[in-house]
Order: C-alpha cells, then sequence, then structure tokens
C-alpha cells in the first residue's frame, strides 16, 4: 500500500510534493469537507433531499481531482460530490442536484464533468469512450473515472477495464475501497478483497493507495495521468479508505456494523493526518485554519441562498428534452401539462 | 422552452401520407438491404469524420452478415473497428463517444444479444439529454438484426421493439426495403438522439431494388402508405411489410383491396398515417412478430380505440407471435411468425364482423 504519511501524520521519507501544494491539498480538504457536513445539515433541516455523505473519504477524491488538468474530464458516481468541487462544479449547482432539482444537472458549458452516477458502474464505459474519443480527436485529455468496492462486482466494471486495456485509452479508474457496499462488508463482495490485483488480469497497472493520505492519492494519481496522456494507457487505482458516515442520510448504520470500527477509522481521519505535516513544517496555524473555516462557511451560505433562488419546473418541462425535436407524444402531453 | 417543435412531413407536405422526398442524387444500382446499408455506412464515414463504425467481427470480417464489408479497408482501423464480445460494454463505450462529440454507429450482433446492454439503453441511452436538460445528448445509432422466418439458431430471432418503444429518449426505426434503409440509416446517423435501427435478418438479401447513390435522407417518424386500398388498413413494419403485401395481392384476385401501412419509424410515431388509413377503411389489423401481448402493434390497437372507435366499422385484430417464447425448436418454428394466411384470417374476421 502507497503512503506517505504515517497513521498519526508523521512523514514516511521524502514529501513528493512542494510545501504550496500541501497548503492547497489541505485547503481543497477542507473545503469539500465544510460541503459535505453542511449538506447534511441541511437535509436534517428539510432542504436538501437524501443526499450520499463522503465524510472520511475526501483525500481519496480531492487527490485524484487535483491531478487532473485542464482539459481532463471526471466521470464520478454519487459519492464524489467533494471531487466534482474541486473539479469546478459551482457549490450551487452541487446543491441542486442533490435537491433534485434541473439546474444540478445542467453544467456550465466547458466544465469537462458529467453529473453523478446513480446506477452503480455504469460510468466505466462511458470514461473509456470519452478517453478514446480525445485519441481519435487528437485532443490529449485523460478521463477519470470513480466506483465503489461494491461497484466492483458489476459486469460494467469487468467490461470497461477490458475495453480500456485491449485499447490502451487514457481512462483513470479509482476503486474508493470504503469497506462497505451499502451493509455488504468486502469480505461479502469479493473473494480476493485486494481489488488492484485485478488490474494484472487486465494486464494494465494496478496499485493500492492509502486513501486517507492526500500526498499518496495525490501523487499515484497524477502519476497515472501523466501515464495516460503520454499514451501509457489505463490504471487501476484502489484507494483504502472508510465511510464514516451512513450510506446516504436515509441509512442506519448501526444495523450493519459496529462503532469501534468506525472509531478506529476516525483515527485515521485524512484531515488531521496532512493537518500534523502542516503543523510540523509550520505551513498552517491554528488562526489561518479557524479563518479559512469562518470564509467557507460564508461561501456555503451564499451557495444555498443562490440554490433557494432557483426557479421550479413548469409541469410541462417535464416532457422537454425527451428528444432535441418534440415527437407527437411529447406535445401532447406538453399541452395536457401547460393546463396543469 | 427549449425544445423545437415536431412537426409530421406527412401534414408539412400538405396532407399526403405518402411520402415524397426530395432526392437530389441522379445515378441508382440494383442493391438488396445489406449492400444498400452497407452503402448507407460508405456514405456516412465519407462525409462526417465523426461518424465511427463498431461492434463485435465488425472491423476486420465486416459484421456476420457483411453490412461493414470493405468499410474498414477503406476508411481505416480507427473509424471501423472489433470490439470486445460485450454488448453492455459496446453501448457504454458508444455513449461515452458521443459524450465527447462523436457520432458512433455501433452494431450488435443479434437484437437478442442487447440484453445485456439493457441498462445502459435504459438508464442512460435514453435518459441523458433529459436529466441534464440538453446539456449532454447522444447523438448514437444502435444497428441489429432482428427477427425470424429463416431458421437461425436458437434465440437469434427476437423482435424487442417493443421494450425498446417503451423507453422513453431514444428512436426506433425498422426499415422494410433497401431504398427506404438507406435513407432512412443516413437520417439516423443524422439525427441529435439515440436511434434504434432494426433490421429484419429475413430481409437482408431477399429482394434487390433500385437505391440511389450518395447521400439522401428520409426523415424519421413518417409512416408510409405501401400499397392502397379501401377494405382494411394493414398496420406493419419490418418484415412483416411483405408478409402484408403478400396478403393483399392474393386478397386483390378475390377483389378485396387491403391497404398497407410500412410505419418504418415506430418512435416518433406517425399515428396521423394510420388514423387517416383507418378512417377511410373502418378496418385495421395490426401484423408484428413480437409476442402479442404487450407488443408494439398493441399499442396501434388501443390508439385506435382511443381516436378512431366511431371510424371502425369492425375490430381491430393483432396478428402477433404468440405469448410464448420465440421457438427454437425447427419443427414448429413457421407457426410462431405471423404468415399472409393468418393475415387473411383476421382480414375475413375483422370483415365479417
Ligand atoms: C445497478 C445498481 N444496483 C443497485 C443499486 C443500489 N445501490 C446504491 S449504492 C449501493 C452500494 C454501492 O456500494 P459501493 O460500490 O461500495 O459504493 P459506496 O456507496 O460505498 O461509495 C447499492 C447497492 C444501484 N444504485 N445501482
Ligand atoms: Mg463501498
Amino acid at each position: 500500500m502507497i503512503q506517505f504519511l504515517g497513521g498519526d501524520g508523521r512523514i514516511l521519507g521524502d514529501l513528493p510534493l512542494s510545501h504550496e501544494e500541501l497548503v492547497r491539498g489541505y485547503r481543497a480538504l477542507q473545503r469539500v469537507r465544510v460541503f459535505d457536513e453542511r449538506a447534511v445539515s441541511l437535509q436534517r433541516q428539510g432542504r436538501l433531499g437524501v443526499y450520499a455523505p463522503y465524510t472520511g473519504q475526501e483525500a481519496a477524491q480531492v487527490g485524484p481531482a487535483l491531478a487532473l488538468g485542464e482539459g481532463d474530464w471526471l466521470v464520478p458516481s454519487y459519492r464524489e460530490t467533494g471531487a466534482a468541487l474541486i473539479r469546478g462544479l459551482p457549490t450551487y449547482q452541487a446543491l441542486l442536484y442533490w435537491r433534485a432539482d434541473p439546474a444540478g444537472w445542467c453544467y456550465p458549458d466547458g466544465l469537462r464533468i458529467v453529473p453523478f452516477y446513480i446506477p452503480i458502474a455504469t460510468q466505466l464505459p462511458h470514461a473509456v469512450g470519452i478517453a478514446s474519443a480525445g485519441s481519435y480527436l487528437g485532443e490529449d485529455w485523460v478521463a477519470l473515472t470513480f466506483v465503489g468496492d461494491g461497484g466492483s462486482s458489476e459486469g460494467d466494471f469487468h467490461e470497461a477495464l477490458n475495453f480500456a486495456a485491449v485499447w490502451g485509452t487514457p481512462t483513470v479508474f479509482v476503486v474508493q475501497n470504503n469497506g462497505w457496499a451499502i451493509s455488504v462488508p468486502t469480505e461479502s463482495q469479493m473473494k480476493n478483497t485486494c481489488i488492484a490485483d485485478r488490474a494484472a488480469g487486465y494486464g494494465v497497472p494496478g496499485v493500492t493507495v492509502d486513501g486517507n493520505d492526500l500526498v499518496a492519492m495525490w501523487v499515484v494519481a497524477r502519476e497515472a495521468v501523466e501515464r495516460a496522456r503520454a499514451g501509457g494507457g489505463p490504471t487501476l487505482i484502489e484507494a483504502m479508505t472508510y465511510r464514516l458516515a451512513p450510506h446516504t442520510t436515509s441509512d442506519d448504520p448501526s444495523r450493519y456494523r459496529a462503532d469501534e470500527e468506525v472509531e478506529r477509522w476516525r483515527q485515521r481521519d485524512p484531515i488531521e493526518r496532512l493537518r500534523r505535516v502542516l503543523d510540523d513544517l509550520g505551513l498552517w496555524d491554528a488562526e489561518q485554519d479557524a479563518e479559512f473555516l469562518r470564509e467557507l462557511r460564508v461561501e456555503f451560505d451564499e451557495a444555498v441562498r443562490r440554490a433557494d433562488k432557483a426557479p421550479e419546473l413548469e409541469p410541462q418541462e417535464l416532457v422537454e428534452h425527451v428528444f432535441e425535436t418534440m415527437g407527437p407524444d411529447q406535445l401532447e402531453a406538453w399541452g395536457v401539462l401547460r393546463e396543469r | 422552452m427549449s425544445s423545437k417543435r415536431w412537426v409530421p412531413i406527412s401534414s408539412r407536405l400538405g396532407g399526403s401520407s405518402v411520402n415524397v422526398d426530395t432526392q437530389q442524387q441522379t445515378s441508382v444500382r440494383t442493391l438488396n438491404l445489406v449492400q444498400a446499408l452497407n452503402d448507407a455506412l460508405d456514405v456516412a464515414l465519407e462525409q462526417d469524420r465523426r461518424v465511427l463504425v463498431f461492434g463485435e467481427d465488425v472491423g476486420r470480417m465486416g459484421g456476420v452478415f457483411r453490412v461493414a464489408d470493405g468499410l474498414q479497408a477503406k476508411h481505416g482501423k480507427e473509424r471501423v473497428f472489433d470490439t470486445p464480445l460485450a454488448e453492455a460494454g459496446i453501448v457504454g463505450y458508444g455513449i461515452g463517444l458521443a459524450l465527447a462529440g462523436l457520432r458512433p454507429v455501433a452494431e450488435i450482433q443479434f437484437a437478442c444479444f442487447l440484453y445485456p446492454a439493457l441498462e445502459q439503453i435504459i438508464s442512460h441511452l435514453g435518459r441523458y439529454r433529459h436529466r441534464t436538460r440538453g446539456r449532454f445528448t447522444i447523438p448514437m445509432v444502435v444497428r441489429a438484426p432482428y427477427g425470424g422466418g429463416v431458421h437461425m439458431p436458437e434465440l437469434h430471432a427476437d423482435s424487442p421493439e417493443g421494450i425498446l418503444a417503451q423507453v422513453p429518449g431514444v428512436k426506433v426505426v425498422i426499415p422494410s426495403d433497401p431504398e427506404r434503409a438507406k435513407g432512412l440509416l443516413l437520417a439516423a446517423i443524422d439525427d441529435p438522439d439515440p436511434v434504434f435501427f432494426l433490421e429484419a435478418i429475413k430481409l437482408y438479401r431477399s429482394t434487390r431494388v433500385e437505391v440511389p447513390e450518395g447521400n439522401y435522407l428520409h426523415p424519421l417518424g413518417c409512416a408510409r402508405v405501401v400499397r392502397r386500398g379501401d377494405a382494411v388498413s394493414l398496420v406493419a413494419y419490418g418484415g412483416m411489410v411483405e408478409v402484408c403485401m403478400k396478403a393483399a395481392e392474393v386478397a386483390s384476385r378475390e377483389g378485396v383491396e387491403l391497404e398497407v401501412i410500412d410505419l418504418e419509424t415506430l418512435v416518433p410515431l406517425d399515428f396521423d398515417t394510420v388514423l387517416a388509413s383507418v378512417r377511410k377503411t373502418g378496418r385495421a389489423v395490426v401484423v408484428y412478430e413480437a409476442p402479442r401481448t404487450g407488443g408494439f402493434g398493441a399499442e396501434i390497437a388501443a390508439r385506435l380505440a382511443d381516436e378512431a372507435i366511431f371510424d371502425l366499422d369492425g375490430p381491430v385484430v393483432r396478428v402477433a407471435g404468440w405469448d410464448a417464447p420465440y421457438p427454437s425448436f425447427a419443427s414448429v418454428e413457421h407457426h410462431y411468425r405471423p404468415d399472409a394466411k393468418r393475415v387473411l384470417e383476421a382480414v375475413r374476421q375483422v370483415l365479417t364482423r
């Protein structure tokens, strides 16, 4: 398992990131955590729909997001709101997605993120197609996609990895192995619980990384992205992490897992671990931290205000965008719904 | 409102239910369905660099029915290629290509083998435009041979058009003749939305007709009256059009003129053409080879009940596959697929009740 930060936040050997990068990484982690905490609390107030928190998994998604270049694509599952925020998804739009508001899917033109995927693992072949299109068009973009440990059991996981491997497409697959697929633990999901081992079967590089170590996640993903861009084909990255929060805001994890397990992982919190490094290096102090968190909360509140202003759809809009041009059936429904 | 309105071609052309498409090309050749489709793919590859053609055995071999014959040699391995054997992967990969701006044309070797890809089809292909309010679109064509009548091995003869027509956001086109097929396939490739293009295996090499060279489009969403009559309207598509034409010839010898409608596009459906015909004849038989219950012909019958009940002089009868799997047993296969005899029995039934 690749690791640069010890469990206690001490540095293991030389750090391959600059001091500026360490601070940038830390700020990104805090930013997505504030979103996550605030989103959960909005949901509890009835101001957000069902939400899939990623508490504890911030480094596993922020690292790869930071490793991408400007023209690269992000192909996320529902778990990666954090990665999407770092790649430029406006905060109010992320909120609107979890409010089931259409603006949550209408990403700004030019933003190379596809909206979150609910059907498990179905995003993976899309990431292969997007990557392949880039090569065909003479673009040098890479497509980076996420999936969970549970998702690695789906057929699409296998088909996508095989397609990418056969054709050497510039696709980076990141598995967030958070130990659970809702209530099913990894041991009940697969016999060999090392998902990166499967890469050998496809003939691509596979690597297991400490998913709660931002430095490791960033560096390993950066290497995979660079290799893909240089024509070296896909990589399978397995991030060992843990979902501290429930599966979604509707889930009750006490039905399937022990508090001690959660506590053990809380000790390995990715943000705490990086903060200790910044402390040791004198790059960040408590005052800066408090000030930054305050800024993030203000920014979040502004995003909520902006989201609150999103106009509601008219009933007839539900039959729009089925096709570019409405068919007779949509047109008939449109007329009926407009009278509602 | 950002979606443009759809206007049925028949009404744009002044209410005629027979299509008059403008064609600029001059030279024609006599081609069968396979050759006409091959020609369409060739033209599409030639004129639009965004078009890629792929599927199982499509590159090196040109597909098991040779629809892509010679295209890899002509257009290169980058644009016409074999995929690994995985249908969900093929459709999912195509969706990715389309998301990034290309025009994928995928072949599924037999329509029965679309089933592994149903999740990609239902959850993404038909939904992407809608869920992203037009921000992302999937201008992809999925071609697949379908239907029975040629004694294929087990699971090579299903007609899953009804399943596909149930998926909002995908179009479904089923040609019945080579000349129409070429123009429809070119229109499908040109279409901004996903299109399933089902090709009746029975028709692949059965007839040859004159097919113009070069590019021409037959718009999607237009049914055609392929034979005029006044006694009963036969509504069909794909492989069943030929069966209905045979029935109409037999009836004509007895002095009964049947009108035959070829739907060509199931989604979006040009029901106006069906309605105009049934209002004239007062009688309808709907013919399809998928299992009868819940099939696409059931939708036609339901719409006639909705919109033409007072114009009908008899029941609307469906002649369809039986409610059983398409039989893999050679000795009974011919009992499953509707033939002219069964169509004529239904015609008698609607004329005498
Ligand atoms: C195809 C499909 N099957 C089932 C579900 C229901 N479901 C949603 S999340 C989930 C568990 C996913 O676990 P994992 O892949 O490990 O991702 P995680 O939630 O842990 O991030 C299931 C079964 C689904 N969304 N899609
Ligand atoms: Mg999981």
